[in-house]
Order: C-alpha cells, then structure tokens, then sequence
C-alpha cells in the first residue's frame, strides 16, 4: 500500500512527542496500542491532517497530565496519543465525542469475555 | 512504562481497549479507514521498520567473506542482496571496526538516518550535544555512553548527509565461532550499528534498554 508516504520520518523519533522504543523499535505492550497507532497512521496517510496538527495535541496531552501528576510521574504514552487522536477526530469532525461514547456504551453491553 | 493511574484521564486497560476498538469501528464503518490497512502499517512498523534487517547484514558479513567484500565495496547493492534498501536506505556506506580502528556515525548537519537498516533512531542520536561532542571528543562521549576505548584504538567519526549515509560494521563477538547467522543477528543491536556500543557479548542476554 502507499509505501510513498510511508516513512518513519514522521514520527520525529526523538522529538518531546517521540513514541517509546526499544533498541531501534516501536514498543507496544497490548494489542489496543499498535491497533491505535495503525489507525492513526492510516489516516495521515490518507490526508486526513498534517502530522503537525496531531503532534501538537499530543504534546499538548502530555504537557497536561505533567502539570497534573508533575513531570516525574511515569505516564502511559499510548493513553495520551488516544486523548490527542480523539480531539483531532472531533476537531476534524470525523468522528464526534457523542458518537464515540454511544458506540462504546454499545460495546460495554456486550455480554462478559467478548473481546473481538 | 507507566499507565498505572486510572483517574479520569486514565482507563483501565479492557476500558482503553473497548475504547479503541470503537474508534476503529466508527471510522471502518464511515469508510475513513480499512482494517486491512491498519493490519499491513502495524506489520510495516514491526517488522520492516528495525534494526533487525541491519543486523542480518552483519551477520552475513561476520559468516561470509565474499558478502563482507561486497558489503564494504557497495553497501547499496549489497544490503539491496538482502531485500531491504528504499529511498532511506540508499547510498550507503558501512565502516569496519577491527581491533585498532572503532568507527562511529553522527549527522551534525540534519536527520539523515538510515531507518530501513538502523530501525527509529536513539532519542540523544539528534541531540546539540551528541551532534557537537562526538566529533569534538568522540572518546570521551564513547566512555560516558558506556564504551570506553584503548589508547590504541583510533576513533573515526562519520557525519552522515543525504548523500551519504553510515552503516558501523561491528566486530564479530568472541566465542561465536560455531554460530548461526540468525544467531549472531540477535547479538546485533542498533547501538552498535551506530557504533555507540559493542553486540551483545555472547552470553548475555536480550535485555530492554
């Protein structure tokens, strides 16, 4: 697939907004962390937004939870890129906070041990 | 890692989980992503991204001579041999360590990093200060980064630029003699393809960083 705008080079890897790595390698600890970066990603490729407008937001989401917590407190990278990626989806309107929260109430009322 | 806090910022993992699955479906269903494009990203990033395919060049190169020479005379066309290369993966060089000479890569000018052999580069890699201080005093940056050098040894430093770009060629690890490629690939890191560090020694094993 679009191999042509496929570069790692977007995600300024050694940035404030860099992603957690590991010996030269993108590092996800659960399933919901790749899928999140993946859908992200698809849709920078697709010309959704200019990756400046979510590293902004994410910045911005990092920046906020450090003036909660204090810049020492660990945080976990992945929740604060899915806090950066739901604003750039409301702000871009493709996809509401409304909406959002009435799919995953949907979701919730799954019976117990759905996972897919 | 953190993600230990599960205030009103936080979530507990299943939450985040179910979360991101219906961010998913609500784009998959409005036609603004394809799963399937999804899946090949994520296998993109994890397997195609990484300093593994660097580390398969070495290790061809520790086990065979003739690779070695190729390597060493057109580093292109022979990482190309191995299947990885592309628009960031082109005109490179690869410098030899030996027991005398210890080469080392920096860009001072820009952000030239070979991606498609090195993986996503160390975060002090595009620093003031590892850009400034490896080439004014490589040893002494070499030593605080954990790789102390003999006397005897010469530093070389490379300055990587879009025309060129820097693959260290790290010296095979002692008591590797017997060893599978694929082996010897696992004691490759990206630190010593960068030639902030040495492989892994032979009995140690992988460790996070």
């Amino acid at each position: 697939m679009s191999e042509r705008t496929r570069s790692p080079d977007v995600l300024d890897a050694t940035g404030a907004a860099a992603p957690p790595r590991r010996n030269g390698e993108l590092v996800f600890a659960a399933p919901w962390e790749s899928r999140l970066f993946g859908l992200t990603m698809s849709l920078h490729e697709a010309g959704r937004f200019e990756w400046e407008e979510f590293r902004q937001l994410l910045m911005a989401e990092i920046g906020a939870w450090e003036e909660q917590h204090g810049v020492e407190a660990e945080y976990s990278y992945w929740e604060r890129w899915r806090g950066a990626l739901e604003k750039l989806l409301a702000s871009r309107g493709l996809c509401s906070a409304s909406e959002l929260e009435a799919r995953i109430s949907a979701f919730a009322g799954r019976p117990s041990g759905h996972d897919h | 890692m953190g993600g230990h806090h599960h205030d009103s910022d936080d979530h507990g993992a299943r939450d985040i989980a179910v979360r991101v699955e219906a961010i998913e479906s609500l784009l998959a269903e409005k036609g603004l992503v394809d799963p399937a494009t999804i899946d090949e990203i994520v296998r993109y990033y994890e397997e195609d991204v990484g300093p593994l395919n660097g580390a398969r060049v070495v290790a061809r190169a520790w086990i065979d001579s003739g690779y070695k020479e190729r390597l060493l005379n057109n580093a292109t066309a022979a990482i190309a041999e191995l299947g990885f290369g592309g628009p960031a993966g082109e005109h490179m060089v690869v410098v030899e360590n030996t027991p005398t000479v210890h080469n080392v890569v920096v860009c001072t000018l820009c952000s030239c990093y070979p991606w498609p052999v090195l993986g996503l580069p160390p975060t002090w890699y595009k620093s003031p200060a590892y850009r400034s201080r490896i080439v004014r005093e490589p040893r002494r940056v070499l030593a605080e980064l954990g790789l102390p050098l003999p006397d005897e040894c010469d530093v070389r430093v490379w300055d990587s630029s879009a025309e060129v770009r820097y693959l260290v060629l790290p010296q095979r690890p002692a008591g590797t003699a017997s060893w599978r490629e694929e082996e010897l690939a696992a004691l490759v890191t990206r630190d010593s393809m960068i030639g902030t560090a040495t492989p892994r020694p032979p009995d140690e094993p992988e460790h996070r960083e």
